[in-house]
């Protein structure tokens, strides 16, 4: 059994370099674009990205160089740039940091290409088309917006109508932009793609409904970088097809992420890119394991309707109907369903103070929890990528009582 | 003023006010919480349309439903709902603008038991064709779900007489806003703030007749009074104001509030509705040329190009802006529009506010410092 588990190890960290490796390269690539005649567009994580690769044009994520930003502790550094140059405290850290790192080139990767367009698509928030605007101003570059309605209770007909025309504005922009004709049979290959790569993301992330489940939330956030800024590329869907068999192959050998798995846990909300390793290993020394969480899931979601025969149609749909863009009690119900597919014990919700849209409700979704399911949840107070208020002692505390209290539920 | 008594009690008593409204009229009282709601709409239903802003109170209910790093304003609005102190209303109306107001929305349907419930997703881009059929098409949507909640027959005549209506006090205010701008001296701030926070509540056909006399003895007090050349001319810029407080500190100081760029202020009467035929279409042609939040998107530099033509118009001489802590959209604005300021020459001054504002005597210190500077 040790001799599987250290092969297994030993391929887990070779595909995580292998991540890392792709994610250089195409950083490179996207720094090169100019020199090979290729253009750079920023899109939103939640934007419409097929079309961009059926263009041939690079897409670069602001939020996911956000998140890197924060991964790698620069996020203070840059938030107080921002702050220097007038922006509030209280805003979007994604924004703040990407917003200083333009001024200075700074950060892990000494910046982000500049752009040629900017593609924005409000389907997480109100924030990236602020965010947008003020990148607009400073590259003075066409900004695109995708103006995706909130589903607080239903997708209307009259958002369907809205949508489907934006996506053929989007095409044209991209045609004025890029002077050549969108090819739809290629689009509709990327799309193939896309709800390919979604698929087995989906069925990476369900192997964790064993016991003891192979792979943690902390995994995920990890080995999502590729379902972000990468779907619909082939190189994509190989490196998940790996992933989830590797996950698999963990899940039959019965090696868990964590030793001695004892309690199954839920992360609500965007990780805290700065205390990844710290946090990962708390939850850990306690026995606890994030088996699933609502961030990383969300990229499974808006594919589903991609597969339709319209593109138009189900692009429009898939990308409105998407997990930030509903109402605080659909989101509860995906939660709810999730809490029972992967048997947890209780949820780990980061209220974070950079993004409203996300933690409003977060209360409401936390008393439906416990009245549905009779499970109890945490409360961490942080930010996604600043880390100045975050305490590490006062969390500490917090996750031990948290275990306690789970360790009481269980004896009883 | 003859009838600022009648307008500060509506103000000082807005709920007591509403709910004997609702006695003595029999009419239905409908909620809203943002300047993108079409009043009209509502007074076409025969129902009275009362903005909700933030609360007086101290908040303690809401504080379960939301962080500490929500806007006031969406927390008093929160509040005064659980509180069961708007309990009269007979339903409420969140038109889509910023992230909190989103989640508020959905808080609000989860937990609020009385009344009915409206979405109106407008939409946030307003510059292409496509965004303006959907915002006709929205509030088309607005108006048959508007009607069967209260069920009436929205008829396009009934339309056309709110629009007249809304139309007229508009107008009204503007030309109070421009006597005042002339001579500040005519009325003190704090009335304006009154006159312009009792237009949300009152029952907007006295309101226009309350309105018009207004209007006739300001002009009738303006030919008699000399200008008052000393004051220094100020425009205040940001979301809401609800704020009264800081007129007469300003004033106390030696400014003057000549202008402002409010949703709660000049940015409601700047644009009339035409009065022609197919009235919705109409309303919608409004919210896309009126001037713009920035929760939604025209353009990229019309906010300050506004206020900059706002300070040359008006003759002022320093904007003092006032932004709501934890407001996004208009945090994100504020950089940029410093910037175009700063280029042509005009000064700025930033003041954030919480509810409660700070101290009297800080704020004071700082109004003066910047007043002098001018
Ligand atoms: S973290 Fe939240 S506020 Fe920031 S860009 Fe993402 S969804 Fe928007
Ligand atoms: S500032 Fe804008 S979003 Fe806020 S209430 Fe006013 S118009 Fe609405
Ligand atoms: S626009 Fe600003 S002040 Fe108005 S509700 Fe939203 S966050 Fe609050």
């Amino acid at each position: 059994m040790s001799d599987i588990k250290l092969e297994l190890d030993k391929r887990k960290t070779k595909l995580e370099k292998k991540m890392q490796n792709i994610m250089a390269g195409y950083y490179i690539d996207a720094k090169m674009a100019r020199q090979n005649n290729k253009k750079v567009a920023w899109i939103t994580s939640g934007g419409p990205v097929e079309p961009l690769l059926a263009m041939d044009v690079i897409a670069v994520y602001p939020e996911n160089h956000g998140a890197m930003i924060g991964a790698s502790k620069m996020g203070v550094d840059l938030c107080e740039k921002a702050e220097a140059m007038g922006y509030s405290s209280d805003l979007c850290s994604y924004a703040r940091a990407d917003i200083a790192c333009c001024t200075v080139n700074g950060g892990p990767i000494g910046g982000l290409p500049e752009p040629d367009m900017l593609v924005c698509c409000n389907n997480i928030c109100g924030s990236v088309m602020k965010w947008y605007e003020v990148q607009a101003r400073h590259f003075k570059v066409p900004l695109f917006i995708y103006d995706t309605p909130v589903c607080h209770t239903d997708y209307t007909p009259e958002m369907k109508r809205y949508v489907e025309a934006q996506t053929r504005e989007y095409f044209q922009f991209l045609e004025h932009e890029t002077g050549r004709k969108m090819d739809i049979d290629r689009l509709k290959e990327i799309g193939k793609n896309s709800v390919e790569g979604a698929q087995l993301w989906q069925e990476t992330l369900d192997t964790t409904m064993s016991r003891p489940s192979p792979m943690t939330a902390f995994d995920a956030f990890f080995h999502l970088a590729l379902i972000v800024t990468l779907r619909g590329t082939p190189q994509t869907l190989e490196y998940y097809r790996e992933l989830r068999d590797l996950m698999k192959e963990r899940s039959q050998a019965g090696i868990g992420a964590v030793p001695k798995e004892t309690y199954r846990l839920l992360w609500d909300n965007l990780p805290i890119w700065h205390r990844m390793k710290w946090l990962s290993d708390k939850f850990a020394e306690h026995g606890a394991c994030l088996v699933a969480d609502t961030y990383t899931s969300a990229w499974c979601g808006i594919k589903r309707e991609l597969n339709r025969d319209d593109v138009i149609a189900s692009a429009a749909e898939g990308y409105t109907y998407s997990y930030l863009n509903l109402g605080t009690d659909k989101m509860a119900e995906l939660v709810l369903t999730m809490v029972d597919k992967y048997q947890v014990d209780g949820i780990v919700m980061h209220s974070n103070r950079s993004c409203r849209p996300y933690s409003f409700g977060q209360y409401d979704l936390q008393k439906i929890v416990e009245r549905e399911k009779g499970i109890p949840s945490l409360m961490i107070e942080a930010d996604m990528v600043d880390d100045r208020s975050f305490s590490e002692s006062q969390v500490a505390t917090r996750i031990e009582a948290f275990i306690e209290m789970l360790r009481q539920r269980k004896g009883a | 003023m003859k009838h600022l008594e009648e307008f500060r009690q509506v103000v000082n008593q807005s709920f007591g006010y509403a709910r004997q409204l609702k006695k003595d009229s029999g009419k239905k009282i409908v909620g809203y919480v943002c300047s993108y709601t079409p009043e009209e709409v509502i007074l076409a239903a025969g129902a009275h349309p009362l903005r909700i802003l933030g609360t007086k109170e101290t908040i303690h209910l809401a504080d379960s439903h939301l962080q500490s790093y929500c806007c006031s304003l969406v927390r008093g609005i929160l509040e005064e709902g659980l509180s069961g102190r708007v309990d009269f209303l007979d339903g409420m109306v969140f038109p889509h603008t910023c992230d909190s107001v989103q989640r508020l929305s959905d808080i609000w349907r989860m937990n609020i038991p009385f009344g009915f419930h409206l979405d109106l997703i407008l939409p946030v881009k307003l510059d292409t064709l496509s965004a303006q059929h959907y915002m006709v098409d929205v509030l088309q949507k607005f108006r048959t779900d508007l009607g069967r909640a209260l069920q009436v027959d929205i008829t396009d005549e009934a339309l056309k007489k709110a629009i007249r209506t809304t139309n007229a006090i508009r107008q009204s205010i503007r030309a109070i806003y421009e006597l005042r701008s002339r001579n500040p001296r005519l009325m003190t701030g704090t009335d304006l703030y009154t006159l312009v926070r009792a237009s949300m509540i009152m029952d907007r056909d006295r309101l226009n007749i309350l309105l018009a006399e207004t209007v006739a003895e300001l002009k009738v007090k303006a030919d008699r009074e000399k200008e008052d050349t000393s004051l220094k001319r100020i425009i205040l810029a940001g979301g809401i104001c609800n704020h009264p407080d800081i007129y007469p500190m300003i004033e106390n100081a030696g400014g003057a509030v000549v202008w402002d760029d409010f949703c709660t202020g000049a940015r409601y009467f700047t644009e009339l509705i035409d009065e022609g035929a197919e009235p919705i279409a109409r309303i919608a042609g409004r919210l896309i040329n009126r001037v713009v939040c920035p929760a939604k998107h025209i353009d990229l530099d019309g906010r300050a190009r506004h206020i900059i033509r706002l300070v040359k118009e008006k003759n002022a001489r320093g904007v003092i802006f006032l932004l709501l802590k934890f407001c996004d959209p208009h945090a994100f604005d504020y950089p940029d529009i410093k910037k175009s300021m700063d280029e042509a020459g005009i000064p700025v001054m930033l003041l954030e506010i919480d509810d409660p504002i700070p101290a009297e005597g800080q704020l004071k210190t700082r109004f003066e410092a910047f007043l002098e500077m001018l």
